[in-house]
């Protein structure tokens, strides 16, 4: 591992890393675990001036109930996330997608804010995220403001974070009861999904009565299956009707090609994976 | 032997299940790797390496980063003779081989991506990287050379315009011409007329791949010394050595290379590495210590490549199943340049496409092409997985087409036990083996019967995961080499192993071995066969390797030799020792030689008690007091073994797969080897050497590609992008082993390295094939990634997939007869 030259600040405080995100201006960038930056360090593909390691901040970690939502600190390890147990019983999709996440040796490095403020759409956080209906929360010099998941990403590697900002907590509704299912497909268990489904359904004596689809890797941002969403709901939870619902799922998405696999693929993808997930998380 | 002496010899430690004495400090981190080695003065390197495939070098501005500060100096390749170097190729397979020239740094043209233009020595690794950014270099780019078959076409672009041709050499064995068999010709037009025959074609693909060995290679170069100093994370020190003498007309009594702990290798470290010699010839021009340590991207673009064959073979066939003729018709990627036995790697498939089958008639014909690609070479199990893969696959077509149970067909044609020694088509004698049972052991483990029971079930029920089948019933050939047949083949060196045994006055015993290991557990295995020789405790022998001032002599690790070959030397010190010690015994027991017997670490006069030990005669030499006339005190012994013959494990790898026929998703189901590597030193070794062996051809199978672009940039030039799999990605393996002993040499002993590699491949593949061959699929290159494989099964049943993004074998590039029932749409379609 060897980067260009960086500066290098480790700030304990919010406030001290806002401040230093004002004084590194353009060029510096913040260190959340370190799993997209280091490597795109290694390889030289960004030299910044300033690194802003967050890893000091105590206030930005940790997962805590807050009336009907569940917030979780930006700087919360992907292991974290796994094991706590207010997430499992209330948001057991970012549960169930968190420990797909890459090795156990990454789950102990990668945060969950890191994952979502660097918005890769392979990665996998970002599509439950938007099917929860998350809210970032955003610190800047003016204070903080919160952005609903749906205006949050915006483009490939692209957030609603301004300049001088940084994400610092993400605060998921609570859908207690609800089943939940990451359905990802990759290569290898390291890799990078090649399409991933995010399914959260609530069943009431069998009827699916509400559910949320989140797609990874169908655009350059996640993408919520809001046709098949609405398919679902009212219908009994049948393989034949979840199928039915599911050949909507590729609906409004833009697709990429590469050796991995061609645009049609992945369509065709996103609907088998979605028919699984939903069929997984009705259980 | 009287029973008291039975009580009292200790349990034979050949067989045990000993844990590896050299991991506890691989795996503490308590060793010292090359890139740990720290000089006073030590400057580094880095390499500036063309983006290009193909361009001449108009001009190269170095002064930018010469201003860095703490650079010391930015070279091109005329400032350090970087360009008139000619790495080795120690392996002219013809006469008339075409080799260009290999630099150590590009002088006037760059032939890939990635090659070494110049180089930056710096204070730090990170200021010489720092500055190599900044060396600017004018490329004018040439068109790249991608397509073996384009290559050799007339009027194709040359990579080396200067040898007039992209072909390096075409070497061809013909039974009917060695007189070893019939002429395949003939064989084969018979087949066409008669009735009673049939002639299947097939053209198969193997991928290019990177040996991804876990240390990334590194070397540093001390000039200071009386000798010049070389540490290098290489497989071959002795060769290096050599070479670099001869290469760059070094006195080689002046150069000492030390490979120390290497992290593996898998043949990619068989190399003379242009590195290895820009770092040492930075160190001649500095006068101090330089060092060199890659990144991972810069292994996967530069370090060798493996394997890349397209193969078109042939098979005659009587329609009760009996083989008539095997034609074997391979291109063969070296890449831009030769590397030290690259030419020679898919002629080492020659002896193994006709396998454990009895082929009354066989030709094989290999063109090596250059390409503007990184160069090719020894890759585990170099040319052996290749034809391998090549007949078992073609086993399978084969059967097919006779309508046969795919084992049933093997069984007619292999060789049975009662025929060892068998003397091949392709001239080798194997000693011994045992295929039945191998076979019937590993279709009992499989529970082969009831897996053909249940993939008959899933077919009938229509279920999306379809269950295939796959066999390789494979023998290999290693423990290289029997050094007359090396010359034969015109291989620059022979195959020779030595072993020196030095007994300490305390009655230790320091082994000093030619054979270098990079992970195989040599310095467990190998006290195992010393404490058993010489009857000293297990504790009591320390292997010593690698350093060429203390292992002055050998030929190094490679093609599953260490054991096979330098094991024997092993053993051969051993009898000297005790060769020596017993006139020294006699005089010391007062008994004529011929009363002594040796067993057990000792020496007794027969029917008596008295004795002594070899450890203690080892302190009486030391003190030389008291010693018959006539001879030295001393009992060291050095042993140089040259091997009659290869060593031939074989055994049967039966794969079961699941493929997911919605998304092409193929996951391992089941995977049981027996492999017959005649007797264990160390079964938990040999168990380790089949399970990453494994790995690694599984890997090839399903996972793993070095991909090019049309501009010939590597597309793979990250972890991220070649997938190599992990334990997750894999199954509990079932191993088991058979067991008949080498009749060559006295462990009877065979070689292991190699073995799972070798054989896996195929079985994977014919697995998933049998998967879907229900549905229309005939072939499905390697890797079947789940793209492919969903690919194939869409245009199968005629819903194709967009075919500008599918990369699936078409029947432009080769499909056998069923690529033919697809295009008139004579297809089973699927039930997805």
């Amino acid at each position: 591992m060897i980067p260009a030259q960086f500066d290098y600040v480790r700030p304990t405080t919010v406030d001290e890393a806002v401040q230093a995100l004002r004084d590194g201006g353009d060029d510096a960038k913040l260190l959340a675990g370190g799993q997209s930056l280091l490597p795109v360090l290694r390889l030289r593909m960004a030299d910044p001036s300033l690194i802003i390691d967050l890893g000091g901040i105590p206030e930005l970690k940790g997962v805590r109930e807050e009336g009907d939502k569940v917030v979780v600190g930006a700087m919360t390890s992907h292991y974290d996330v796994t094991r706590d147990e207010t997430l499992r019983q209330h948001v057991a999709l970012i549960s169930e997608a968190t420990k797909t996440v890459a090795d156990p040796q990454v789950r102990h490095r990668g945060t969950l804010g890191g994952a979502l403020a660097h918005a890769d759409p392979a990665g996998d956080l970002a599509a439950p995220a938007l099917a929860l209906d998350a809210e970032f929360v955003i610190a800047g010099q003016n204070g903080t403001r919160t952005v609903a998941a749906a205006d949050f990403f915006e483009d490939y590697f692209t957030t609603a974070i301004g300049e001088g900002e940084l994400l610092t907590e993400i605060r998921f509704p609570k859908y207690t009861g609800w089943g939940a299912r990451y359905e990802k497909f990759n290569r290898v268990a390291q890799a990078w999904s090649i399409v991933a489904v995010a399914a959260t359904v609530k069943v009431d004596g069998g009827t699916i009565s509400e559910a949320r689809i989140g797609l990874t890797n169908m655009a350059g941002t996640p993408v919520r299956a809001r046709s098949v969403e609405s398919a679902l709901v009212g219908q009994s939870a049948t393989e034949e009707n979840v199928r039915k619902a599911a050949q909507a799922a590729a609906e409004g998405t833009s697709p990429t090609a590469d050796a991995d696999a061609g645009s049609d693929y992945r369509e065709h993808l996103a609907r088998v994976l979605t028919g699984r997930a939903v069929l997984a998380a009705a259980g | 032997m009287t029973t008291t002496e039975n009580a009292s010899t200790p349990a034979p430690e050949i067989g045990r299940d000993r844990r590896r004495k050299e991991d506890r400090r691989l795996i503490t981190g308590r060793t010292r790797w090359t890139d740990n080695q720290a000089l006073t003065g030590l400057l580094h390197i880095a390499i500036v390496r063309s983006p290009f495939a193909h361009a001449t070098i108009k001009g190269i501005d170095t002064s930018t980063a010469k201003q860095v500060p703490g650079v010391v100096a930015v070279y091109t390749a005329a400032d350090i003779g970087a360009d008139q170097v000619q790495l080795p190729c120690a392996w002219p397979i013809t006469k008339d081989m075409k080799a260009p020239q290999r630099p150590a740094l590009a002088g006037s043209r760059v032939n890939f991506a990635g090659e070494g233009v110049a180089v930056v020595v710096a204070r730090s690794a990170a200021i010489a990287k720092d500055a190599a950014e900044q060396v600017e270099v004018d490329y004018e780019e040439l068109e790249p050379v991608l397509d073996m078959e384009e290559a050799i076409k007339d009027g194709a672009t040359l990579v080396h315009p200067e040898i007039g041709t992209n072909e390096n050499a075409q070497w061809v064995f013909d039974s009917g011409e060695a007189g070893s068999g019939g002429s395949v010709a003939e064989a084969l037009q018979k087949a066409e007329s008669a009735d009673d025959q049939i002639v299947v074609r097939r053209r198969f693909r193997q991928q290019r791949l990177v040996p991804v060995f876990m240390e990334p290679r590194s070397t540093v170069v001390d000039p200071n010394a009386e000798q010049l100093t070389m540490w290098s994370s290489t497989q071959v020190p002795h060769i290096l050595k050599t070479m670099l003498a001869l290469t760059l007309g070094l006195p080689e009594h002046k150069i000492r290379v030390i490979a120390p702990d290497v992290g593996g290798g898998f043949g990619g470290k068989i190399a003379v590495a242009p590195e290895e010699v820009v770092t040492l010839l930075v160190a001649q021009k500095t006068g101090k210590p330089v060092k060199w340590t890659e990144t991972r991207s810069e292994s996967l673009l530069t370090a060798h490549h493996g394997r890349d064959q397209i193969q078109d073979l042939t098979m005659s066939v009587t329609k009760d199943g009996q083989i008539t003729g095997l034609d074997v018709k391979l291109l063969a990627d070296m890449g831009a340049y030769l590397g030290l036995v690259g030419p020679g790697v898919p002629i080492l498939g020659a002896f193994m496409f006709n396998a454990i089958y009895k082929i009354p008639a066989y030709r094989f014909d290999c063109t090596n092409v250059f390409t503007t690609k990184t160069l090719t070479d020894a890759y585990r199990g170099a040319g052996r997985p290749e034809a391998t893969f090549g007949i078992e696959r073609m086993m399978d077509e084969v059967a097919l087409e006779l309508g046969m149970e795919p084992m049933e067909f093997r069984q007619k044609n292999w060789i049975k036990h009662e025929e060892f020694p068998y003397t091949t088509v392709s001239t080798l004698t194997y000693d011994t083996g045992n295929y039945e049972a191998a076979t019937e052991q590993a279709l009992q483990m499989f529970d082969y019967d009831g897996l053909r029971r249940e993939q008959q079930e899933r077919r009938q029920r229509g279920d999306v995961k379809q269950l295939g089948i796959g066999i390789s019933t494979f023998t290999e050939m290693c423990g290289l080499a029997p050094s007359r047949v090396l010359g034969s083949l015109d291989y620059g060196a022979g195959g020779w192993e030595t072993a020196s045994i030095r007994m300490q006055p305390t009655g230790k015993a320091e082994v000093v071995v030619g054979v270098s290991p990079h992970g195989q557990g040599h310095e467990t295995a190998f006290s195992q066969i010393v404490a058993d020789q010489l009857g000293v405790p297990f504790e009591d022998v320390e292997i010593l390797h690698g350093d060429t001032q203390s292992s002055y002599k050998g030929l190094d690790t490679y093609g599953s030799r260490s054991l096979a070959v330098g094991g024997i030397a092993v053993v051969k010190a051993a009898e000297k020792v005790i060769e020596k010690a017993k006139p020294i015994a006699a005089h010391m027991l007062e008994a004529s030689e011929g009363d002594l017997e040796f067993s057990g670490g000792k020496f007794t006069v027969k029917g008596t008690d008295k004795g002594v030990g070899i450890q203690d005669i080892a302190l009486a030499v030391f003190a030389a007091h008291d010693y018959p006339e006539g001879i030295e005190p001393d009992i060291d012994a050095h042993a140089t073994f040259d091997p009659e013959n290869f060593s031939f494990p074989h055994g049967t790898h039966l794969c079961a797969v699941e493929v997911d026929t919605e998304t092409g998703f193929v996951q391992l189901y089941k995977y049981v080897c027996v492999d017959d590597v005649g007797n264990v030193i160390n079964p938990l070794i040999v168990e380790g050497q089949v399970h990453g062996g494994l790995a690694q051809g599984i890997a090839q199978a399903l996972f793993e590609e070095a991909a090019y672009d049309d501009q010939g940039t590597l597309l793979s030039g990250t972890l991220v992008d070649y997938t190599l799999p992990t334990a997750a990605d894999l199954i509990s393996f079932d191993t088991a082993n058979t067991t008949t002993a080498s009749t060559t040499n006295p462990l009877g002993v065979k070689g292991v390295g190699e073995a799972g590699t070798i054989a896996s491949t195929p079985a994977v593949v014919n697995s998933v094939l049998d998967a879907i061959r229900h549905l229309g699929v005939s072939d499905i290159d390697m890797p079947t990634t789940p793209y492919r494989v969903w690919t194939a099964i869409q245009s199968a049943s005629g819903h194709a997939g967009r075919a500008d993004e599918a990369d699936v074998a078409s029947p432009g590039a080769g499909l056998g007869s069923t690529a033919s029932d697809i295009s008139k749409g004579d297809t089973q379609g699927g039930h997805l």
